[in-house]
């Protein structure tokens, strides 16, 4: 039996190691066409940060490891997969044949269309060179502007604050990770943020960056903003307070004192930027994929076995549709904790064990320079369900519970970082919360007591 | 055989020796915020709840690490966190679905029970029994930890 792996992050690693415990004597080849060993793409903004150095980024720490384990990566791509003949076609101009085929090839960052994308100093965040570019020009006191606030780059964001740099973040909605965030958690974070001296503009959109002329840096960064009028209103106090209102000021109006009180208000806001950094989102890999009767719609569609609509063929991770715990539908998850799970589901089913994935919870963390958050499955609540939220805003504090019936279904928090697993807890295990449910829509924060009581009735009657 | 932490909340007296323990072993300080196990009161029922990682079989916040920074102790069957490796970035903390491993922003890093590498500080602390360090497969803890693996896929660690 020849199990070929296509990718070598988390979800294509994962699966090989889950095949090789169980089958010793299977032929398992990984085909990844990046030339570092096996990393993990999440680690960036720690070793942005300076927490680690790249080997630290590497999935697996024991140079044999994958040798150990008679596991083959290869450095290659895979251009075409031919399902009739069982091979894929690499580039290096060479065949592959397989028995099965896991497809873990996750995704690629979005470019938006936008005049200057291609200059040098524009970088994504997602692979180990673009942290490499990132790390050249994000010295301390370079003028950095980041589009796109969701949830990867959010997580990036402490990475870059920590260089020293000044930075702005341009996003297109209203708050800050609008997908994994509701109203007032997207703009607690963003003030949050502000606070820390990260200059946030929502509502704006990035129309052009140009090589600048002004002297004061590399680029000039256009953006367009929607409701400039509301943004701009705090610059009469920045004329006392200075920090960071000036720095909206400087940002909206495009510099200094030399703006008149009575400037004109414009929409459009010029940025100075020595790098540019493009976080606006992923699309999973499947464009090789063209041509094949694999289907496709936001990933590659599986089923509960991990199975593509070709026989043989399996998909896990960011380039996978699967099933979601919440709604039973299939969705993207795009998330470290599913990819890893993905991988162990696709090699169970690729041995011939039949184990269904009883569905992914969607789940993020994030530190948002020093706030830390989470949200949990349907945070956004279902219909007709119940909710309840407390708000603590000059605590940075945020709680909000949603219900289906007497479950637990989804969950924000903002500003308590103990314990949090719980509500996965809570969720995944469809708890029913009796009395509790009456108990926590009085008092949300006594989740963790719900938790206990209503998991551990062997201690508390 | 691995030993395993039994806790008997019945005879839990609130007293705090195994927090106290706990945070002077590991961090050096007493600092209950900062210890591995926690004492949940129930007020209203008079009862006290000690709590920490049960080292369940199926490893959740193993498994989410993207490093490789927690890492199975084969001689205990503790899931230890590795210092140099952890990033500090959390995704084993909303992982776990017993939510008993937290994240310590004065470390960066996160912080779980690896069991005193065999030699549990709050066991020897616990002047009422209520936390002991046994030989046995029935820590109480198995009825809660079965329902968990059964309703949240995992696998075991090693
Ligand atoms: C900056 C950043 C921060 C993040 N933070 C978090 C976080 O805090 N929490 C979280 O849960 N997730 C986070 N993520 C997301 C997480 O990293 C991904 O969900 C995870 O990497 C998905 O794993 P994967 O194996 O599916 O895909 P990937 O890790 O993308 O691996 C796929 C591999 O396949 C290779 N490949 C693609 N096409 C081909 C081909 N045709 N031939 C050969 N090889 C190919 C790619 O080069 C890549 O190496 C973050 C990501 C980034 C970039
Ligand atoms: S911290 Fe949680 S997931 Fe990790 S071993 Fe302990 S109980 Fe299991
Ligand atoms: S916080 Fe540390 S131990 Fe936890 S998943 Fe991240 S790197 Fe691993």
């Amino acid at each position: 039996m020849h199990h070929v792996i296509i990718g070598a992050g988390p979800a294509g690693v994962v699966a090989a190691e889950t095949l090789r415990k169980a089958d010793p004597s299977a032929k398992i080849t990984i085909l990844g066409k990046e030339k570092e060993p096996p990393y993990s793409r999440m680690a960036i903004p720690y070793k942005l940060k300076g927490k680690i150095e790249e080997e630290g980024m590497y999935l697996r720490h024991d140079t044999e490891h994958f040798k150990a384990l008679d596991i083959d990566i290869r450095q290659v791509n895979v251009d075409k997969i031919n399902s009739d003949s069982k091979t894929v076609d690499l580039s290096d101009g060479s065949q592959q044949g397989y028995d099965k085929l896991l497809i873990a090839t996750g995704a690629t960052p979005l470019t938006p269309p936008v005049k200057g994308m291609e200059l040098p100093g524009v970088h994504k965040s997602w692979t180990m060179d673009d942290m490499r570019g990132i790390e050249s020009l994000a010295t301390k006191g370079a003028k950095v502007v980041q589009i796109g606030a969701g949830f990867i780059a959010c997580t990036n964001m402490e990475g870059i604050v920590a260089r020293g740099v000044e930075l702005t973040i341009v996003e297109m909605e209203d708050r800050m990770v609008p997908r994994m965030m509701d109203e007032i958690a997207g703009n607690m974070i963003k003030d949050w943020c502000i606070d820390q001296g990260v200059n946030v503009l929502t509502n704006g959109m990035v129309t052009s960056i140009e090589e600048s002329s002004n002297g004061a840096s590399r680029y000039q960064v256009t953006v367009k903003q929607k409701g400039a009028v509301a943004a701009a209103e705090p610059v009469a106090e920045a004329k006392e307070s200075g920090g960071i209102l000036s720095a909206i000021k400087d940002a909206l109006f495009g510099g200094g004192s030399a703006v008149p009180e009575t400037a004109p208000v414009s929409d459009e806001v010029k940025l100075d930027a020595d790098l540019v950094i493009v976080a606006t989102g992923v699309r999973a890999n499947t464009g090789f994929l063209e041509g094949t009767d694999i289907a496709v719609d936001q990933g590659i569609l599986i089923n509960e076995n991990m199975e593509t609509s070709v026989a043989d063929i399996y998909a896990a991770g960011d380039c996978a549709q699967g099933k979601d715990f919440s709604t039973g539908q299939q969705e993207v998850h795009a998330i470290q904790p599913v990819a890893v799970e993905h991988g162990r589901f696709a090699a169970q089913n690729m041995l011939g064990r039949s184990v269904e994935n009883p569905g992914s919870l969607n789940m993020n963390v994030l530190d948002a320079v020093g706030l830390i958050s989470c949200s949990y499955g349907l945070w956004m609540g279902v219909e007709g369900g119940d909710s309840v939220k407390v708000v603590e805003k000059d605590m940075w504090r945020y709680l909000n519970l949603q219900f289906d019936g007497d479950v637990l279904v989804g969950s924000t928090a903002i500003g308590t970082a103990q314990h949090m697993g719980a509500m996965r807890g809570l969720i995944q295990m469809r708890v029913n919360l009796g009395e509790w449910k009456s108990i926590l829509m009085e008092e949300p924060t006594r989740v963790m007591e719900a938790y206990l009581a209503l998991t551990q009735s062997t201690v508390i009657k | 055989m691995q030993k395993s932490l039994l806790i008997d909340a019945d005879k839990c007296t609130g007293c705090l020796q195994c927090e106290m323990a706990c945070s002077v072993s590991a961090e050096g300080s007493f600092n209950p915020s900062k210890s591995r196990i926690k004492i949940f009161p129930f007020h209203d029922e008079g009862v006290f709840v000690p709590y920490t990682c049960t080292q369940c079989d199926e490893a959740w916040c193993l498994h989410a690490c993207p490093v490789e920074a927690i890492q199975l102790n084969k001689e205990t069957g503790a899931k230890e966190v590795i210092n140099d490796l952890c990033v500090g970035c959390k995704v084993c903390t909303i992982s776990c679905p017993f939510g008993t491993i937290n994240y310590n922003a004065d470390s960066g890093k996160v912080i779980k029970c690896d069991l005193c590498g065999g030699d549990p500080e709050c066991a020897k602390a616990c002047p009422t029994d209520a936390i002991t360090y046994v030989d046995a497969n029935w820590t109480g803890y198995d009825k809660m930890k079965a329902s968990a693996a059964k309703a949240i896929p995992g696998q075991p660690a090693s």
